[in-house]
C-alpha cells in the first residue's frame, strides 16, 4: 500500500533538455541543477518551450496559491497559441526554471503574470506562423492555427510541434506581437473547469505536506515562551525515552527536534524540557491603541494632497471626525506551514509553498552565508496562505534542521506554530475628518493613517532570527498605503500616513493589506457625512464620482441589490436588518468593486449576522468566470469572519490566540448568500480578482448596522460586546 | 511494540508502531502513504484529518490507534478518478474547492451525512459542516456540492 514512487521526467522541451518535477507523486528525489534554460522575463523562451510533439510547457513564476489561477494561465496560452488545453503544463515557481515575476501576491498574477505570458505566447505565434509560411510557401496572412496545428491551405497541416526547434523561441518577448481579437476567444472568458480539482477530491493531488524525500526525516521547532524570549539551557534527556529521535538542534535561540518518526517528532517537541528567559516585552493588549499611538513614528507620507485641506477643514461650518481601528489578524492557514530541505554537496533544494520561490532564495542563501546560484527553491502548493504566512519560515527551519543533521528535513509547524508565530496583519489606526459647507457640500477631507514602516518587502524569517543569522529582513507590512486617497471629488483633500518604527508582533500582508483598512475607514467615514447630510449612501456616492465606469457599476449595483427599493427597517425591533453600501476602485488604478451587505442585528445580544451579500464586480476582461466567482465568494466570507469574529490575542509575553477556540472563524451556519453580477469587458485590459472584493466587506456590514440601528460602528472586530456598548452609548 | 491489524479502505493491513497513543492520522499518512486525512491541528478542531469509522466521520488527529477497532475509510477509498463517490463527483461538478486542504474533511464529513440521511435539508449539511472550517470561504459551493450529491 505504501508506495514509493519515484519518477524523474525528463522532458525534450523547445530543443532544450529541461528536467522538471511530475509532482502528483508525493515522492521526488533532489535533482541537479538544470541550468540550460533561460529565465529570463524578458525571453519567450523563459516563459514557454514547445517539445515535437507539440506539447507545451509554461514556466510560471507566478504560482497557484489555491486560487485557480493555474487554469486561468493556461487558459490564457492555449489561447493565444491555439492549441488545446490538455496539451499545456504548468511549472510553477523553481527557481532553476521559472522567471522571477515577483511575489504572487496583490492579485497581480493575471493581471501582470498572465499578461507576460500572453504576450510571450503571442510572439511564439507570431515565430510559428513565420515558420509555417516559409516551409508551405504561402503568404502569412493565409495561415491560421487550429487545435496546435497550422492550416496552410489546400490540406496542408504542419503540427506547430514540428516548427520548433531549440532555437525558435530564443526571442525577445514583443509586447506588440498581435494578440487574438477577444471575439474569436474560445477558451479566455470561458468558465473552464479547474485542472487541480478532481485530484483534490480524489487525494491524488501533492501538496507541500504530503511531498516525501527519500531517507527524509521528520522536524518540529521549539518556539520561545515569549517573542523575545532566549534560550537558557534544555534537557536532552528528558526525551531520551522517545525512539527515533535523531537530534536535538540548537542554534542561539532556535531550538528543534528530528526524528525519523513523525509521532516521535512532535512528542520530543512537546516534551523537551526547555528554560527559556522571562520576557515582558508586549505591550499589554488593553492598551493597544494607546501603544501605537505612543509608538515612535519614523516618517510621514503624503498618499494624496488637492486643494488646501486646512484651511478648508477650519473654514468650515460643519466639522465631522471620527476615529477608525482595526485589530491584528493572523491568516489562519488550514495548513500549518510546511517545508522539505535537502542539501547536496553543500547545495540546498528547498520544496516550499513560499508565494515567492526567488524572494526566499535570496533570503535562505543570506542565512546560511551561501552563493544565491547554490539555493534551489522549488514551488509545491501548500494549503492557502492569503499573503506571506509561515511557509517561508518553515523552509528557514527546514533548511538550518537538515544542515544540522546532514540529511533532508521535512518541518511542519504545528497549529499553535502557525498561530503564534506566523507574520500578522499590523494594528491599524485611522483618524478621520471632514469640513462641511452648511447647505452640506464636503469641503475638506483629511485622513491621518498610522501604521508600521515599510512595504512588502523581505520579513525575516522567524529561524534565523532566532539563529542570529541573517535573512535580509525588514519591516515590511505590504503596501498598506493603498486606497488612503479617496476615489471622490472633493475639492480639498490631505491623507497622510504616519509610519511607525515598530509593531508589537511582526507583521506581513494578509489580503488587502490596507486596502482593507483603509477602505473601512474611508467607506464607513463617507457614510458618515451622507448621514449628517441626510444623503442616501447611494446617492452621495453617485455625486461625487467622475468615473463613469465606477458609476456603471454602482448603478448596476443598485438595480442588483434593489438598493433604491429597500425595506425601511424597524429600529425598535430586537431583531432589525439593515443594508450598507460600500464602494472601492483598488488602488485608485484597477479594478472596482460595489457591494452591499444585508445584516441582522440582535439588539439583546449585540450579534450580528450577515444575511446576504450583492456584489458588482469589474475587473476588465475576465479569463475565467466560475474561477472569479469562486474568488469573490471567497473575500466575502473570508472578510466577513475578519470583520465579525478575529482578533489575535496576546499577552505580555506571546500570542494567546493559538488554536482555532482561541481564534474563532466563521462556520457553515454563518455563512452569508452572495449574489454576484460580474461586469466582463473584454476589450479591456484583465485585472485582479484574488482581494479587491475584501476591502468592501468591513464598512458595507458597518453601513447595514447604522441603517438597522444608528449606530456606527469604528472598531474591528464587530463583537458583541463593541456592538451592545455602542447600542447602549446611544 | 506489537503489530496492529486495521481494515483500510477494504483491505486488512498491519502496521507496527512503538506507541499505541499513535494518532490514526499518521498512522494512514506515514504508514500507508494516504494522504487524504490532512493534518490541520491535531487537536480535533478543523476537521480537515477526518475518516470513517464503520462509517462514522473520525478526527483522526485525536484518535489514538489503540482505540481503532472498525473499518476505516479515507478519501482514497471513497471513490476514484475513475470511479468517484457521488458526493466527489457533486464536489468537481460545483467547482467546490479553492486551495482544497480542507476538502477532505468536508467530503468525508458529507459523505458519511448522507449515508444516515440521504435527503438532508440545507440546513442539516451546514448544521453537520459547523465544526468542519473552510479559510478560503468555499462554503456557499460546499453547500450546494452536497445537496447535488443528495439529488436535491
Amino acid at each position: 500500500m505504501h508506495k514509493m514512487i519515484h519518477r524523474r521526467a525528463l522532458l525534450q522541451a523547445g530543443g532544450a533538455l529541461i528536467v522538471s518535477f511530475s509532482l502528483p507523486l508525493g515522492q521526488a528525489k533532489a535533482q541537479p541543477a538544470a541550468g540550460t534554460k533561460t529565465v529570463s522575463p524578458d525571453r519567450v523562451d523563459g516563459f514557454l518551450a514547445i517539445a515535437a510533439d507539440g506539447r507545451i510547457t509554461v514556466y510560471s513564476g507566478k504560482v497557484d496559491l489555491g486560487t485557480g489561477v493555474r487554469t486561468a494561465l493556461s487558459q490564457i496560452v492555449a489561447e493565444e497559441l491555439d492549441v488545446p488545453m490538455r496539451n499545456v503544463t504548468v511549472v510553477e515557481g523553481d527557481t532553476e526554471v521559472t522567471p522571477d515575476q515577483g511575489t504572487t501576491s496583490g492579485s497581480f498574477s493575471i493581471q501582470n503574470g498572465g499578461m507576460q505570458l500572453r504576450w510571450a505566447s503571442a510572439t511564439a505565434r507570431r515565430e510559428i506562423l513565420r515558420r509555417a509560411a516559409t516551409r508551405a510557401r504561402r503568404d502569412v496572412s493565409s495561415l491560421s492555427i487550429h487545435d496546435g496545428v497550422v492550416i496552410a491551405g489546400s490540406g496542408q497541416r504542419l503540427p506547430i510541434g514540428s516548427l520548433v526547434d531549440g532555437t525558435t523561441l530564443a526571442l525577445k518577448i514583443d509586447e506588440d506581437a498581435p494578440v487574438k481579437a477577444p471575439a474569436d476567444y474560445a477558451l479566455v472568458g470561458k468558465p473552464v473547469r479547474r485542472l487541480d480539482i478532481p485530484d483534490k477530491v480524489t487525494a491524488r493531488f501533492t501538496f507541500m505536506q504530503d511531498f516525501k524525500l527519500p531517507g527524509m526525516l521528520h522536524g518540529r521547532v521549539v518556539r520561545p515562551s515569549g517573542v523575545g524570549a532566549t534560550l537558557i539551557s534544555y534537557d536532552a534527556s528528558s526525551i531520551s525515552h522517545i525512539p527515533d529521535v535523531v537530534k536535538v538542534v540548537r542554534i542561539n535561540n532556535f531550538l528543534g527536534v528530528v526524528a525519523k518518526s513523525e509521532w516521535s517528532a512532535i512528542k520530543a517537541a512537546q516534551l523537551l524540557a526547555v528554560t527559556w528567559s522571562k520576557w515582558e516585552g508586549l505591550p499589554d493588549q488593553t492598551k493597544i491603541w494607546e501603544h501605537v499611538r505612543s509608538t515612535p513614528i519614523v516618517r510621514d507620507d503624503i498618499a494624496s494632497r488637492v486643494g488646501a485641506s486646512r484651511s478648508a477643514f477650519a473654514a468650515a461650518p460643519r466639522k465631522l471626525s471620527a476615529t477608525y481601528d482595526f485589530a491584528i489578524h493572523t491568516h489562519g492557514s488550514i495548513g500549518p506551514s510546511c517545508a522539505v530541505a535537502s542539501f547536496d554537496d553543500g547545495k540546498l533544494t528547498c520544496w516550499t509553498a513560499s508565494q515567492a520561490a526567488h524572494d526566499l532564495r535570496k533570503q535562505l542563501a543570506a542565512m546560511l552565508a551561501i552563493a544565491q546560484g547554490d539555493v534551489r527553491c522549488i514551488y509545491v502548493e501548500g494549503a492557502g496562505c492569503y499573503g506571506r504566512n509561515g511557509h517561508e519560515d518553515a523552509a528557514a527551519d527546514a533548511a538550518l534542521l537538515a544542515r544540522a543533521v546532514g540529511a533532508p528535513v521535512r518541518a511542519q509547524w504545528m497549529r499553535a506554530d502557525e498561530h503564534g508565530w506566523d507574520p500578522k496583519g499590523p494594528p491599524t489606526l485611522l483618524d478621520m475628518r471632514a469640513g462641511i459647507e452648511q447647505e452640506g457640500a464636503i469641503t475638506a477631507w483629511e485622513s491621518e493613517l498610522i501604521v508600521p514602516d515599510g512595504a512588502a518587502g523581505l520579513v525575516a524569517l522567524t529561524g534565523a532570527d532566532l539563529a542570529g543569522l541573517d535573512s535580509l529582513g525588514k519591516l515590511s507590512p505590504g503596501g498598506v498605503l493603498n486606497d488612503l486617497a479617496i476615489p471622490y471629488r472633493v475639492p480639498n483633500v490631505t491623507t497622510t500616513a504616519h509610519r511607525l518604527a515598530s509593531t508589537p508582533l511582526r507583521p506581513a500582508w494578509i489580503r488587502s493589506p490596507g486596502r482593507l483598512q483603509n477602505t473601512f475607514a474611508n467607506e464607513s467615514f463617507f457614510d458618515e457625512i451622507a448621514a449628517e447630510v441626510g444623503a442616501d449612501p447611494l446617492d452621495i456616492r453617485l455625486k461625487y464620482l467622475a468615473d463613469a465606469r465606477g458609476k456603471e457599476l454602482l448603478e448596476r449595483l443598485a438595480r442588483l441589490s434593489q438598493w433604491r427599493e429597500r425595506p425601511k427597517p424597524d429600529r425598535n425591533a430586537d431583531l432589525v436588518t439593515g443594508r450598507g453600501l460600500a464602494y472601492v476602485k483598488y488602488e485608485l488604478v484597477r479594478t472596482y468593486v460595489g457591494v452591499v451587505a444585508e445584516v441582522e442585528v440582535n439588539r439583546r445580544t449585540g450579534e450580528l449576522a450577515a444575511k446576504r451579500f450583492y456584489v458588482a464586480h469589474d475587473c476588465g476582461q475576465i479569463i475565467n468566470p466560475d474561477g472569479l466567482r469562486n474568488q469573490i465568494e471567497g473575500c466575502i466570507v473570508q472578510t466577513v469572519s475578519r470583520t465579525l469574529k478575529e482578533e489575535v490575542t496576546f499577552d505580555r509575553s506571546m500570542v494567546t490566540s493559538l488554536d482555532w477556540a482561541s481564534y474563532p472563524i466563521l462556520t457553515f451556519p454563518q455563512i452569508p448568500e452572495i449574489l454576484i453580477d460580474l461586469i466582463d469587458r473584454p476589450q479591456e485590459v484583465p485585472w485582479g480578482g484574488g482581494e479587491p472584493t475584501c476591502a468592501v466587506v468591513p464598512s458595507a456590514i458597518g453601513g447595514a448596522v447604522f441603517e438597522a440601528t444608528g449606530v456606527r460602528l469604528r472598531s474591528v472586530p464587530f463583537t458583541p460586546a463593541k456592538v451592545l456598548a455602542a447600542l447602549k452609548a446611544v | 511494540m506489537a503489530a496492529t491489524s486495521l481494515n483500510v479502505n477494504g483491505r486488512t493491513v498491519s502496521v507496527t508502531v512503538d506507541d499505541p497513543d499513535t494518532p490514526l492520522l499518521y498512522v494512514l499518512r506515514n504508514e500507508f502513504g494516504l494522504h487524504g486525512p490532512r493534518f490541520g491541528c491535531g487537536l480535533g478542531q478543523c476537521g480537515a484529518c477526518t475518516v470513517h469509522v464503520d462509517g462514522a466521520a473520525v478526527r483522526s488527529c485525536v484518535t489514538p490507534l489503540s482505540a481503532v477497532t472498525g473499518r476505516i475509510v479515507t478519501l482514497e477509498g471513497l471513490g476514484t478518478d475513475a470511479n468517484p463517490h457521488p458526493v466527489q463527483q457533486a464536489f468537481i461538478d460545483e467547482q467546490a474547492v479553492q486551495c482544497g486542504y480542507c476538502i477532505n474533511g468536508m467530503i468525508m464529513q458529507s459523505a458519511a451525512l448522507l449515508a444516515r440521511n440521504p435527503k438532508p435539508s440545507e440546513q442539516d449539511v451546514k448544521t453537520e459542516l459547523a465544526n468542519n472550517l473552510c479559510r478560503c470561504g468555499t462554503h456557499l459551493r460546499i453547500v450546494r456540492a452536497v445537496m447535488r450529491a443528495a439529488g436535491a
